[in-house]
């Protein structure tokens, strides 16, 4: 009887476990999107949660490659993401209306680095402590990882020209994987 | 009748696919009774491809215009100064996801103008653009 009852529990906590998640997400992800988005590198968390939310994907996205929320901390997101901070996006005039604003700073400060278990995020978070990076370039962490690559090939590459754009070297920089074998360096080919 | 009713279907067909060639929209519809209403008069293709190329000194001290980004040619796509991420063609005949929300027509208006020409634009500017793009072969 009492194995019976402990069978019972177990059961009714895995279930509870496998829905959590599902629920968890604001953006109304599907469980099945939810289980699809196990790639091997997601599962393990070992990489960045790929972005979920359609408007800041097409905001954000529409100029350059949408960073995910977890590259940042939110101490970070709060001074970027305001009227005047995006008046000035690094020189350029990036105005949201209001409602876009707010939506878009709700969704990326609620899935800021500080805020996520995803490997990369939790590094970056420890690497920001006692500074406020406007940009994910000046993270140290990032910077140590890219410090060795030749100068040739990323600012004197016609493809790549700069450590911000993630995904001309990160193949599936999209999907939040930054792993040493998905990169790719246009024109240099094998190297990693 | 059966026979009626199929050279109407026709018809219906024909006449939505002119609607479509003309490239006009509800909302740049929308947009040029508003420009109007702000002042602007008969909106000239002409004037928008000169506008195109303009260049304007801004106070960062570059030159700046709308190819600065985009394509001279409308049709052709652009590539952004910074980040170089493909701009899609502005013209609606090659592009006719273009134009047809009146939000996003104003948040670029705004924003391209404001870093391109220093200034947001007159209303007689966005529509000359806008007839630029909507003609533009």
């Amino acid at each position: 009887m009492n194995q019976k009852r402990f069978k019972m529990a177990a059961l009714l906590s895995v279930l509870l476990l496998a829905g959590g998640p599902a629920h968890a997400d604001d953006e109304g992800q599907s469980f099945w999107d939810w289980l699809g988005h196990g790639t091997y590198e997601g599962w393990k968390g070992v990489g960045v949660k790929p972005v979920d939310n359609k408007r800041y994907n097409d905001e954000c996205g529409s100029c350059h490659f949408a960073y995910q929320p977890g590259l940042l901390p939110a101490k970070s997101w709060e001074k970027l993401l305001t009227p005047a901070g995006l008046h000035d996006h690094f020189g350029e005039v990036a105005d949201l209306d209001k409602d876009t604003l707010e939506a878009i700073r709700t969704y990326v400060l609620a899935n800021s680095s500080d805020k996520s278990y995803y490997l990369i995020s939790r590094k970056i978070n420890v690497a920001t402590e006692d500074e406020t990076p406007l940009r994910i370039t000046q993270v140290r962490y990032i910077r140590r990882k890219h410090h060795d690559i030749p100068e040739k090939m990323i600012k004197g590459n016609k493809d790549v020209q700069s450590l911000s754009n993630c995904n001309a070297c990160h193949t599936k920089a999209e999907k939040g994987i930054f792993k040493e074998d998905t990169v790719n360096i246009p024109n240099y080919p094998g190297y990693r | 009748m059966k026979k009626m009713h199929a050279l109407m279907t026709i018809f219906f067909i024909a006449a939505a696919g002119y609607g479509a060639a003309a490239a006009a929209s509800p909302a740049t519809d929308a947009e040029f009774a508003q420009f109007e209403k702000d002042g602007a008069k008969s909106f000239s293709a002409e004037r928008g491809k000169h506008d195109w190329t303009r260049k304007v000194a801004s106070k960062e001290g570059e030159e700046r215009s709308c190819t600065t980004c985009h394509d001279p040619d409308p049709t052709k796509p652009g590539k952004h100064a910074k980040t170089k991420k493909v701009i899609k063609p502005m013209a609606v005949s090659v592009n006719p996801d273009r134009f047809t929300d009146r939000k996003k027509i104003e948040k670029w208006f705004k924003r391209n103008c404001e870093w391109t020409w220093g200034r947001e634009c007159t209303a007689q500017e966005k529509g000359d653009f806008l007839k630029f793009f909507l003609t533009a072969k």
